[in-house]
């Protein structure tokens, strides 16, 4: 940026900062707000004229919080701290580590390796960023207790949050406080994206989904590749500053749905807001004196597990150290059965293990049989039948099919108590976790 | 018989042979002259879902957190269960995400 041309100097801008509010030799400051500085730093965007001096000038004065400072958060604060919003709140009661690193993007090795709280770790690099706008931090859970507080010093809401409880009791607060929210999902290959409560007519989240779902997915069971919650939270923070600043036409009763491996993105529309919603209905349930005591997890929880797990005897299950004393290192011959999926399997596994994902076991007790009369051949004579352990990620899925296992008949079928996680913890520190 | 593209996403995938797309011709029930949401879902499940119809299902309609939209646009603007469809019609479901 050497040489701009010598524009500035015509709107005399040599002439020395006033240390505090004084008369300017130019005109323009004195409706959009904005100094020197500022004008300088955000020129790229007032030059945007759908945007321009008057959007600028009301992003400086506006505040916005982001609930979640992970996949989704890192790009909404990085944006918005860079594109000048005059305060950006970040909540969040997690720290940073190793496996966040991926998706991210605010925060570094040095802030995984020491354990920093992602508030501080992602408000260092906004301010790092941009030292002229002012970050909160809210080093805490947002919980129906805290909500109403939190929400009611900001202008807009970003939820960016990572689970459902999470999800209902931000929407609910900012239904209570007038927020409008902006809100996004990452899983896997895919997003979405929905701006709620915004305006008149406009459903919340609730209207969308009055029932919580059953079996929600999680970004550390079905994983998600790290550029997905950055694409859904870079549109995040556009529609939060449009919604900040009143341009274009806001993502409202409409959701936005991203298919990465196909790169489609879709935009598709919603109902209207629900007059029997419990958060914005005509008969609202939820308000400023029931929010704080609503149990958000008994909620979420309420319709529970269509397919809750088998409880296993103390007889059908080992621990890691047992089956490394008794088996592995008394060189008993035996049959390893690993019910994650093969994707997981591939990572790592046990030595000797057999790949069978719980979903086919059923189909392939014929396989754990042969697997069994083999290890069996090399039992010596007279020794009873080799024992089969069934192991998973973290014990849950192998609880399942060790039960299968025994009903088909395989009755020395054990469970592998914690899986490969517990594996690596007691007994193996170099079996990689993930 | 209309024909259909059908698509499962949000993970619903998986229930259906990890398959997203997918073009069907749907019967009228007997006696009727339009197929509606609710007798495609029972066409479903009977002709498409593999796995854990539960996921999928609860009662005579959709699990919670599934979104149906049908030609882009959400069921509840055109009837739920009731909405007729017609051929070429795209209906998709579509579980929401929660992850961050």
């Amino acid at each position: 940026m050497a040489v701009e041309g010598d524009a500035k100097n015509e709107a005399g801008a040599e002439s020395e900062r006033p240390a505090k509010r004084a008369r300017f030799n130019w005109i323009g400051s004195e409706s959009h707000g904005l100094d020197k500085p500022q004008v300088e730093r955000y020129s790229r965007q007032l030059l945007v004229p759908a945007f321009g001096v008057a959007g600028q000038g009301t992003l400086c004065c506006a505040s916005i919080l982001v609930v979640g400072a992970g996949g989704l958060g890192s790009p909404v604060l990085l944006y918005l701290a860079a594109a000048g919003v005059g305060t950006l709140g970040i909540a969040d009661d997690d720290v940073v580590e190793q496996s966040n690193l991926h998706r991210q993007v605010i925060h570094t090795e040095a802030a995984a390796e020491a354990g920093n709280p992602k508030t501080t770790s992602a408000k260092e690099a906004c301010q790092r960023i941009n030292s002229s706008i002012k970050v909160v931090e809210h080093r805490t859970r947002f919980t129906a207790a805290n909500a109403l507080d939190l929400v009611r010093p900001y202008d807009v809401i970003v939820d960016a949050s990572d689970n459902v409880a999470t999800r209902y009791v931000v929407n609910d607060a900012c239904v209570v406080a007038g927020k409008p929210l902006v809100s996004g999902a990452a899983l896997g290959m895919e997003g979405q994206l929905a701006v709620y409560h915004d305006r008149p007519g406009a459903p919340c989240y609730r209207c969308m989904f009055p029932v919580p779902p059953v079996g929600a997915r999680r970004c550390a069971d079905a994983g998600v590749l790290g550029v997905v919650p950055g694409i859904i939270g870079s549109l995040q923070a556009l529609e939060a500053i449009k919604v900040a600043t009143g341009i274009g036409e806001p993502l409202s009763a409409r959701m936005l749905i991203f298919d990465a491996l196909t790169t489609r993105l879709q935009t598709v529309k919603l109902r209207g807001r629900s007059a029997t919603c419990a958060a914005c209905g005509d008969q609202p349930t939820i308000t400023a004196e029931t929010l704080p005591s609503f149990d958000y997890a008994h909620f979420v929880s309420a319709d529970t597990d269509p397919s809750p797990l088998p409880v296993l005897s103390a007889a059908e299950s080992v621990s890691c150290a047992a089956y490394k004393a008794r088996v592995v290192d008394a060189g008993r011959p035996h049959v390893v059965v690993d019910v994650r999926e093969a994707h997981q399997f591939a990572i790592a596994a046990l030595p000797g293990a057999i790949s069978i994902p719980l979903k086919h076991l059923v189909n392939r007790i014929a396989d754990v049989q042969a697997a069994v009369a083999e290890a069996a051949a090399r039992c010596p004579a007279e020794s009873a039948a080799p024992d089969v352990y069934v192991v998973c990620r973290r014990g849950n899925d192998s609880k399942i099919g060790t039960r299968l296992l025994r009903q088909k008949g395989i009755g020395n079928a054990f469970n592998l108590t914690g899986g490969v996680v517990a594996w690596a913890d007691e007994i193996d520190p170099s079996f990689p976790t993930y | 018989m209309v024909e259909i593209n059908l698509e499962f996403s949000g993970g619903l995938e998986l229930l259906f042979g990890d398959v997203k797309q997918h073009k069907v011709q749907v019967p009228a029930k007997d006696g009727a002259i339009q197929v509606l949401i609710s007798d495609l879902l029972v066409w479903i499940r009977g002709n498409l879902l593999k796995e854990r119809p539960e996921m999928f299902l609860k009662g005579d309609s959709v699990r919670p957190g599934i979104l149906v939209l049908i030609n882009d646009c959400d069921w509840e603007l055109c009837g739920r269960l009731a909405s007729p469809v017609e051929d070429g019609d795209t209906v998709v479901f579509i579980s929401t995400l929660h992850g961050g």
